[in-house]
């Protein structure tokens, strides 16, 4: 069985068809790869998994579990973590603090516990807070442990965000444009974690991405999506050269120029 | 190295930051707890007052700055918890230390009932929402006189407590320390709350509810809990004062009592236990600081007294306007401001703090 599976999904927005018939399965232990032209229903794609929108038609289950039968905070929970496309991570908080919420899906305090401050409490805090710092070593975030986030450049952020969803120690890992706005040197970090992701924290990772050197660096699969549709599916050198995606990618850039 | 690691966790996960800290606010309390021995009656009042309206403002806090939602109408929240001790304690002949932890938790009932309707509401929707409701409950509490004596009120009896008798006038003393250890409660508790997971999910709430619900925090759950705790507290605060005025009417709390607690934590410091208090001396002090300029005004013109009705509500506005525009972090952030300045006296430069930023923005270019 395959760990996450799309069963000719349908979602319109009004008059658009953000995601046509859309079936696809992703392995445990994969990085997927999706790619696409703008607007082709790539950051959709994702939020249906995180339960943001109800598509028209389809099944779309997680190991098994039915995901639509779900709230999104029981993606969460399932272990599926994400990235935002325009990082959303907690502003006003620390780093420290917005990591600590990705610990949340392990279930929560009674009030009492937390209004009195119980030792238990201080123990299961101490364990959140291990677990947060070996995302922190992982990321090299140490030197913001304590930063707000309105103080940090979007790099930082963008790793920060990162951080966060690694913290969850999720078994799926769904990264939004994770290169967008960093430097070249960031992004050949990226390379790295994402592969310590797969092979070192046992994450199955989805990745929405431009960055063709990066996917075809570090996807085991590529999606190519066009107008909610899927135009190929493949290792990298297989979707590169397949006609339809270089008639996309070529038609969107005459888009461009015109 | 690991038992390295582990003290410095507890370092942040602590209550006070470090033991100076610790010490310091153990003073503090201590100076507190002696206020009877050392003020007059009218003082030792004063300071009553301001430690309930701090309690109150702790409530609004717990919402407004920690998860995000603005409520205009946490005075009806007061009128709920006073009329409640009341009655439970006068007609349910409840002992005060069952009927007042009772009238919280009704408070708390009716602030997840108001949170449940409004869960689709944010920022200035809410405001007036939860003010149309509080406005409401001004004429509900008119309309069931048998119950709430009409418009003349009930009336708050002495509290008994394991014997000892606790009245305003007659033991202001003890009253205040009631008082006193009601507000150390709360403040505990908000301080626990914070420093815990539901705290900081209130926090994920107020900046980013897709991405809060993506961490699996069931966004609709936590604002009506936040809601619950709210009110749980403000309520508390007018049971408390409800024995402070000795009555309770209709008047007692209205719309201006919510506006002012708004005002009271944002002049204060919104998101901060210690704008709550600020806020609260204020709302305590302006009045006397108006009355004595206005007095000595008039008497250096040579005029007679004048009144003029709602010079300080207006005053107190115009501090909130100047406040939201130059010092969005209230009094408290000034405070901060000025301590980090002390701290750094030799080294301080007049840019400190927007270097801070500007460092942040560069850093990137390596
Ligand atoms: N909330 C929404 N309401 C209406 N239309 C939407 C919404 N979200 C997405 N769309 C539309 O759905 C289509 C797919 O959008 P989506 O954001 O998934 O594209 P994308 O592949 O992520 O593109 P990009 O590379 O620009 O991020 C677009 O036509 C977009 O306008
Ligand atoms: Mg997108």
């Amino acid at each position: 069985m395959s760990l996450l599976e799309f069963d000719n999904v349908t979602l319109r927005f009004g008059g658009v068809t953000a995601i046509d018939r859309l079936s696809f399965s992703v392995e445990e232990g994969e990085v997927f790869a999706i790619v696409g032209p703008n607007g082709a229903g790539k950051s959709t794609a994702f939020n249906l998994i995180s339960r943001l929108y109800d598509p028209a038609e389809g099944r779309i289950t997680f190991d098994g579990t039915d995901l639509l039968a779900r709230g999104p905070d029981a993606v969460a929970k399932l272990g599926i973590a994400r990235t935002f496309q325009n990082i959303e991570l907690f502003e006003q908080a620390t780093v420290l603090e917005n990591l600590l919420v990705g610990r949340h899906r392990f279930g929560a305090p009674s009030l009492l516990s937390e209004l009195l401050f119980l030792p238990s409490l201080r123990r299961s805090e101490r364990v959140h807070r291990e677990a947060v710092e070996r995302a922190i070593d992982f990321l090299n975030l140490q030197p913001y442990r304590h930063s707000r986030i309105s103080s940090l450049a979007y790099g930082v952020r963008k790793v920060v965000e990162l951080a966060r969803a690694v913290a969850m120690e999720p078994r799926l890992i769904m990264l939004d444009e994770p290169s967008s706005g960093l430097s070249p040197e960031e992004t050949q970090d990226l390379v790295f974690w994402v592969q310590d992701m797969r092979d070192h924290l046992g994450m199955t990772v989805i990745m929405v991405e431009h960055d063709m050197h990066l996917v075809s660096t570090v996807s085991d699969r590529v999606l190519a999506l066009a107008d909610g549709r899927q135009l190929a599916l493949g290792t990298p050198p297989e979707v590169q050269s397949h006609p339809k995606v270089i008639e996309a990618y070529l038609g969107a850039d005459e888009d461009a120029a015109a | 190295m690991r038992i390295h690691f582990r003290t410095s966790y507890d370092r942040d996960i602590d209550l006070f930051d470090g033991p100076g800290q610790r010490i310091l606010y153990a003073l503090f309390l201590c100076a507190l707890v002696a206020m009877p021995v050392l003020l007059g009656p009218y003082l030792l009042g004063e300071l009553t007052s301001l430690l309930i309206w701090a309690m109150a403002g702790l409530g609004l806090m717990l919402l407004v700055g920690q998860t995000g939602q603005i409520s205009l109408g946490h005075a009806a929240f007061m009128a709920l918890g006073a009329y409640a001790v009341v009655l439970l304690e006068d007609r349910a002949g409840l002992p005060f230390l069952v009927a007042f932890p009772l009238a919280g938790l009704i408070c708390a009932g009716a602030g997840i009932l108001l949170a449940l309707p409004t869960m689709k509401l944010r920022g200035i929707y809410l405001a007036i929402a939860t003010m149309a409701v509080a406005i409401m409950f001004e004429d509900i509490l008119l309309l069931f006189p048998g119950l709430t004596g009409g418009a003349a009120g009930v009336f708050a009896p002495t509290i008994t407590i394991l014997g000892v008798e606790i009245d305003r006038y007659v033991s202001p003393g003890r009253f205040y320390w009631l008082v006193l250890l009601c507000t150390v409660l709360a403040t505990l508790g908000y301080r626990n709350l914070l420093r815990s997971p539901r705290g900081r999910a209130f926090a994920a709430i107020r900046d980013s509810q897709v991405s809060a619900s993506a961490m699996g925090i069931r966004v609709a759950r936590y604002r009506a809990m936040a809601f619950g705790i709210s009110t749980f507290v403000t309520g508390l605060a007018g049971a408390l004062m409800a024995h402070f005025t000795g009555i309770v009417s209709f008047e007692t709390f209205t719309i201006i009592t919510s506006i002012m607690l708004l005002m009271q934590i944002v002049v204060g410091g919104l998101g901060s236990i210690h704008g709550a208090f600020i806020g609260a001396a204020v709302i305590v002090l302006l009045p006397q600081v108006v009355s004595a300029a206005r007095s000595g005004v008039t008497d250096m013109l040579g005029l007679g007294s004048i009144a003029i009705p709602g010079l300080d509500s207006a005053l107190f506005g115009a501090c909130m306007i100047l406040f939201i525009l130059f010092e969005p972090r209230g009094i408290y952030g000034i405070w901060l401001k000025v301590y980090t300045w002390i701290d750094l006296l030799p080294l301080y430069r007049r840019d400190t703090f927007k270097r801070q930023t500007s460092y942040a923005k560069s850093e990137r270019v390596h």
